[in-house]
């Protein structure tokens, strides 16, 4: 009967734990970001509540994975649930589609729009009399304000280390594929080795990235503070970087629970959620290589 | 019954519409205004009311005859159907006519509100915290525009006058029968320029420039008055827009006056000042200009405004507080002062605040100073 | 695909006792339960917000706050009000109602319902305390324009920021598991076009909320980093635009008002044939309609910009696309009022604040067609014409049909009859209430009153007083309701499993009060 049952869990200590480690979290975070930009210097109250609240987070969130591996071993989960998991994946990562949508906007929007206007082009031209001196180009080297904001001095090439990470990301997404396929036959060697691989290349591209973020604020004045051409390249990009710093521990720690002989071919939608992120956090940087770094 | 009252409270509303004094004594209406914009403005208004309202009769009165009629404790019987194509399609297809014939006097009037072409007249108009500038391109004339309302009565201590909120210390005037274009911009957050009136409403953003136009027909010369339409911060209700339409002749003379006045100004301040006349003076710039920041008694407000009481820029070095004040603390709310007061109340005010609320420093800052700070 | 609920401890023994059974629970009426209390506590502090806006405008004058409060007022009146009464209230319902209609034993995803609940106090706690610091609470508007939200924003904004984003995740992990279980756990035979119009409309705003919710948190991410980090995204200077902001904004903040009205027309949808004991009137036409309008709703987001200084061709697109929406909505004004036609009426409160709904809601929408005309819209734009129309479908719109739900269903969640009588005179007091309050609002508004002043010309006193009193007329209607609900708890008034004579789904064929569990068996639908 188990497998055909809708598995309703008992009342449980978990969400209440997730939501007071996220209020701490961000009230935390809030004190922290206030009291450094009102000047002040090192550790502070919000660093405290900033930190508990990450420890809170950290141990409820691992209970509760724990605790939904240890019912799905138990047979709790019908096929019917594995299908509410799978709506609730795929809608959360439309939901991720959305956040990264509105930063694409903005960059489309001040390239299209508020640049040329400032510039003046188009329909809002009139506005260059604010700003004389002001040329509009794409990548903007020159900020309106000139010398008060001064922009970057270069820009990152997208043919050195950004091709690499393409190809980095792309053959993750292959290898991530060809782990499942070996799921799918129980060939748990080879999933290992291909997972592995996976997570090595997300690693790899996290390194890599950081570079070019070093390269950026040390070498070429492209900072968060170097006019909008810096903040939509750190903001599109830095979100990005969370999402494979994010996705490559999802993926590492199901690898962690292949070596330990979880999922089985037919039931492996921890696997299989990790993989769908993946994809998606692949997809997304296709978009950043040709609209932040080519275009 | 409840159709009847219905009926009756709709006459006295359409009423009050229709005829147009009662309106306007009662303050129910848009205004139709004084331009051929603001006329077309109006109609459609009025256009998009009345259809709304006969549909509104229409749908309203068959759901009231179903109340009345088909009421359970009159015997009703439920009829069965529930479904027609023919009935859907029929409350598409209608809407959508209708929809259309909105669609086209709006357009029309769109297309000639956008048109700015041809103007003789530039103004450019900043809206600041909370004032505007008007800025007469190609002239010598550029001022601020402030409140001119005593706070007295506005906290209730002394009678409302007749504009009350809607007069200022200068007004913005412009020529009848001319084309006049705005080039409408913010020096901190977003304003909205507004005279209803005119039909003439758009926001001020900072850093950008939005146009608009206005064309007073010659014979309807006066006042006009509006209020700032985007929340902008404490004293957004604080910030009226006053126009004075004049004929062309008045507009020419209204010129050359400003810039006689502003040179017997230059001059003005060379002369000399006692510590008094300049303390007297400096009250009333605080009073106007920086009480609405740093409170009536220098005590600040929050943790945005600080209080000048006991500051140390005014206690501390004169060049310093000069200079926060004709050039204010970028990136603040704390404004360049330099081009808004003239060098006598720039120097009236920092000796006021330098020497008010127990600052006592005993310093006199002379319009000469400021003459100098400014050529810095 | 039969569904047995297994569970442990609490499972076929009802709830545990106590203050832990609420913290804790995983039952979709606990948590729906905890969503209505939390909205309503909302809708009293929001409510009194409103009070004290309307006490400062009774006359002319700065008479009792000061400007920088009253800013702080109008701003934590609109959040608390769109954030914190009507969007809870809908998710409350959908947790009660969504599991019984379509006959399932709980949500989908039980948990993280509560985990979706307990972020909410949370949130807003920290939210309404920046009342009480230093720098004050956000005093920017609902809207938070930029820069006056970044540059120029009291330091509270940070912890905003962090509020909003606490909401979204909320919102968001509500509206999947909502979504979940419409399309995961409908019993045998419940057909996508057979599920009742709320489910239906829950559907589509659940998608509304998770295409929309994450817009938000970009834009207020965008802030954050406006504020403490340098970036220049509403910053011309930088090659930013402020417009930009609003533009985001508004791309989830038009979404936005039919999250809140899209279940009040489900919900209305269900009450409407009941009392009219006939079946609704172009069931497939409303579902229909209701797509069309969250279709049309991602792409008419600029009419609140009209003045803010669009290119012409812009200005047209979404002048037109604005107009469209009447269609639709109107689609299901007719079918609501032909379901009414040669029907066999009865006006217990649920239908009259339901046929409120429709006349009321409808003058609203009147009102936001004439916005939607550009032109007219630099008249109205920012005056209390714009604060006339929104009241109107959200007051006598979202919160009335709220409030006709909680009637309809209430004996269903206690097992008890509310007091008709009582019922009636909530009614009447908010029907008279409302229109006194937010009637007037048209004529200042058109007389050229802008929005968001503590303070006012002298021609603009009498209406102003009308509606303050109306205000106070209508809040203090509302204690009436909360007596009514507590006494419809505690008493003893005993309803049948149908409860209405009419009515018609899956909730009624459960016992009042629903078990703890809803569905153990899923039923059969035919
Ligand atoms: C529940 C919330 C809700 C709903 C349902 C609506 C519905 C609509 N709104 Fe409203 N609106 C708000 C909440 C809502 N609005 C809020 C909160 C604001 C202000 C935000 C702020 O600035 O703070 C706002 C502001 C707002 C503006 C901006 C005004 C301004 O700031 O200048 C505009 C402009 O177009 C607008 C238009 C519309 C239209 C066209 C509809 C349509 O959906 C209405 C459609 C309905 C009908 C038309 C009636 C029924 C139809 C018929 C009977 C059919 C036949 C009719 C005809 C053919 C005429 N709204
Ligand atoms: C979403 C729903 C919603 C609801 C239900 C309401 C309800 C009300 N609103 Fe609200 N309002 C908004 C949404 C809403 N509003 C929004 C989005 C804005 C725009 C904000 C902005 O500009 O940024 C706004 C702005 C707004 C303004 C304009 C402010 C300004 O421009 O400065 C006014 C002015 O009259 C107003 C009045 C009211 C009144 C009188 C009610 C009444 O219906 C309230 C009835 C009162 C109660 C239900 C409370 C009962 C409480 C008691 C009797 C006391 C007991 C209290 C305790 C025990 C704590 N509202
Ligand atoms: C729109 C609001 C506003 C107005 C009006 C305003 N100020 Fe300020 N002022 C500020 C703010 C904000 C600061 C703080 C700037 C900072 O953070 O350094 C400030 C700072 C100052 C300081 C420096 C005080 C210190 O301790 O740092 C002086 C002096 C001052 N203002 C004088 C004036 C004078 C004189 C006027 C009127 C002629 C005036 N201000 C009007 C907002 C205002
Ligand atoms: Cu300036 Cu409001
Ligand atoms: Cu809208």
């Amino acid at each position: 009967m188990a497998t055909s049952s809708y598995y309703v869990p008992e009342s449980s200590r978990l969400p209440i734990g997730t939501s007071i480690g996220l209020i701490c979290l961000a009230a935390g975070a809030g004190g922290m970001m206030n009291h450094s930009s009102a000047g002040g210097e090192g550790w502070a109250l919000p660093h405290l509540v900033f930190f508990v609240g990450a420890l809170i987070l950290a141990a409820v969130l691992y209970n509760w994975f724990a605790k939904v591996i240890t019912e799905s071993h138990a047979g709790l989960y019908s096929a019917q649930m594995d299908r509410s998991f799978r709506w609730g994946m795929g809608w959360f990562i439309f939901s991720e589609v959305m956040f990264f949508a509105a930063f694409f906007g903005a960059l489309f929007y001040v390239r299209q729009w508020a640049g040329p206007w400032l510039g003046g082009e188009g329909d809002k031209g009139v506005s260059h009399m604010l700003w004389p001196d002001f040329v509009y180009s794409w990548p903007m080297f020159n900020n309106p304000a000139g010398a008060d904001l001064p922009g970057p001095n270069a820009i990152i090439d997208p043919w050195h280390i950004p091709l690499l990470n393409t190809v980095l990301l792309i053959s993750s997404s292959v290898t991530v594929t060809f782990a499942h396929h070996a799921l799918r036959i129980m060939d748990r060697t080879r999933v290992i080795f291909w997972l592995a691989a996976t997570v090595i290349l997300g690693a790899v591209f996290v390194y890599y990235q950081i570079l070019e973020y070093i390269e950026a604020y040390q070498d070429l004045g492209l900072t968060l503070d170097s006019g909008i051409y810096g903040s939509t390249f750190f903001m599109l990009t830095g979100f990005h970087g969370a999402h494979v710093t994010i996705g490559a521990f999802i993926l590492f720690v199901i690898l962690i629970r292949i070596i330990k002989g979880h999922f089985t071919p037919e039931q492996h939608f921890g696997f299989e959620a990790a993989a769908w992120y993946w994809h998606f956090v692949d997809m997304v940087w296709i978009g950043l290589f040709f609209f932040v770094y080519i275009l | 019954m409840i159709s009847r009252t219905g009926l009756r409270l709709s006459s006295v509303i359409t009423a009050m519409f229709v005829s147009q004094s009662a309106a306007a004594e009662w303050g129910l209406n848009m205004p139709q205004g004084v331009t051929e914009v603001s006329q077309s403005i109006y109609d459609l208004h009025m256009l998009i009311f009345w259809i709304c309202v006969w549909i509104g009769v229409l749908v309203f009165g068959v759901m009231f005859y179903s109340i009345y009629k088909h009421r359970k404790s009159k015997g009703a019987e439920p009829s069965k159907f529930h479904e027609s194509l023919t009935l859907e399609l029929l409350w598409t297809a209608i809407p959508t006519l209708i929809l259309i014939l909105m669609a086209i006097p709006a357009t029309s009037t769109l297309v000639k509100m956008y048109d700015a072409s041809d103007a003789q007249i530039d103004i450019k108009i900043t809206g600041y915290q909370w004032k505007w500038e008007y800025d007469y391109l190609g002239e010598d004339v550029r001022f601020f525009s402030n409140l001119a309302t005593s706070k007295d009565e506005i906290y209730n201590k002394q009678e409302k006058g007749e504009n009350y909120l809607l007069e200022v210390d200068r007004e913005m005037v412009i020529p009848t029968g001319v084309k006049v274009r705005f080039l409408l911009t913010a020096a901190d957050v977003i304003h909205a320029w507004w005279v209803p009136e005119f039909a003439v409403k758009k926001d001020a953003i900072p850093g950008y420039v939005n146009e608009m136009w206005v064309n007073v027909p010659v014979g309807k010369e006066g006042i006009y008055r509006g209020q700032c339409a985007e929340l902008c911060g404490v004293d957004h209700g604080f910030m009226p827009v006053v126009v004075r339409a004049v004929s062309q002749d008045d507009y020419r003379a209204w010129l050359a006056e400003q810039v006689a006045a502003k040179a017997a100004e230059a001059a003005a301040a060379l002369g000399d000042f006692s510590h008094e006349e300049l303390m007297t003076k400096g009250a009333e710039v605080y009073a106007s200009r920086c009480a609405a920041c740093h409170g009536q008694n220098g005590e600040g407000m929050g943790t945005v405004f600080p209080a000048l009481k006991d500051s140390a820029v005014a206690l501390g070095d004169v060049q310093k507080h000069i200079d926060v004040v004709l050039n204010g603390t970028p990136g603040t709310a704390m404004q360049a002062f330099a081009a808004q007061l003239n060098d006598v109340e720039l120097a009236a005010v920092v000796t006021f605040e330098r020497n008010a609320w127990g600052n006592d420093t005993g310093d006199t800052v002379t319009p000469k100073q400021i003459i100098d700070a400014r050529n810095q | 695909m039969t569904s047995v609920v297994t569970s442990h401890e609490d499972g076929h023994h009802g709830p545990a006792k106590g203050l832990m059974r609420w913290v804790l629970t995983t039952n979709h009426k606990d948590i729906g339960t905890m969503y209505l209390w939390f909205s309503f506590t909302m809708l009293l502090i929001g409510g009194a917000m409103a009070l004290i806006i309307r006490a400062e405008l009774f006359e002319p004058g700065m008479q009792l706050i000061e400007p920088e409060f009253f800013n702080q007022m109008t701003t934590m009146h609109g959040l608390i009000m769109v954030f914190g009464a009507i969007m809870p209230a809908f998710v409350g319902l959908a947790n009660w109602l969504v599991p019984m209609m379509v006959g399932a034993p709980d949500m989908a995803l039980p948990r993280m319902n509560n985990l979706s609940f307990w972020i909410l106090p949370f949130a807003f706690g920290m939210l309404i305390l920046t009342l009480f610091s230093e720098a004050g609470a956000p005093n920017f508007g609902w809207t938070f324009y930029a820069p006056l939200s970044t540059t120029y924003a009291p330091s509270s904004v940070t912890f905003f920021i962090f509020g909003v984003h606490l909401m979204g995740i909320s919102s968001i992990m509500g509206a999947i598991n909502i979504i979940a279980t419409i399309l995961n756990m409908r019993a045998p035979g419940m057909t996508l076009m057979k599920m009742p119009l709320f489910v239906w409309t829950w559907l589509i705003t659940a998608y509304l909320l998770i295409a929309v919710m994450p817009v938000l948190a970009g834009v207020v991410t965008m802030m954050l980093m406006d504020i403490h980090f340098g970036t220049s995204f509403f910053n011309a200077a930088g090659g930013g635009d402020p417009v930009l902001f609003q533009h985001v904004f508004w791309f989830f903040g038009h979404p936005e008002v039919y999250i809140m009205i899209l279940p009040a027309f489900g919900i209305v949808s269900q009450i409407i044939p009941t009392f009219a004991r006939k079946p609704l009137f172009g069931y497939a036409s409303m579902v229909y309609a209701t797509a069309s309008i969250a279709f049309l709703s991602f792409i008419v987001w600029a009419h609140h910009m009209f003045t803010v200084g669009l290119p012409l061709a812009t200005e047209l697109f979404f002048m037109y696309a604005t107009m469209l929406i009447a269609i639709p909505t109107g689609v299901k004004v007719f079918n609501w009022v032909s379901t009414m036609f040669r029907g066999s009426m009865t006006f217990e409160t649920p239908m009259l604040f339901a046929l409120a709904f429709v006349v009321l809601f409808t003058i609203g929408g009147f009102s936001g067609l004439m916005l939607a005309i550009a032109p007219a819209d630099f008249q109205y734009h920012d005056t209390y014409f714009v604060v006339a129309h929104f009241h109107y479908v959200l007051v006598p719109g979202a919160l009335f049909a709220i409030i006709a739900g909680v009637y309809y269903w209430i004996p269903k969640w206690c097992g008890n009859y509310y007091n008709e009588t009582l019922g009636k005179w909530h009614f009447w007091l908010s029907f008279i209430g409302v229109n006194i309050t937010f009637f007037p609002m048209h004529f200042v508004g058109l007389a050229g009153m802008p929005r968001r002043i503590p303070d006012y010309a002298l021609q603009f006193a009498d209406f102003n007083a009308v509606a303050s009193v109306g205000a106070f007329i209508f809040g203090f209607s509302q204690l009436l309701f909360l007596y009514i609900v507590i006494t419809t708890i505690r008493g003893n008034n005993k309803a049948s499993a149908e409860v209405w004579e009419g009515a018609e789904g899956l909730e009624w064929t459960l016992e009042s009060p629903a078990p703890y569990h809803s569905f153990s068996e899923p039923p059969e639908v035919k």
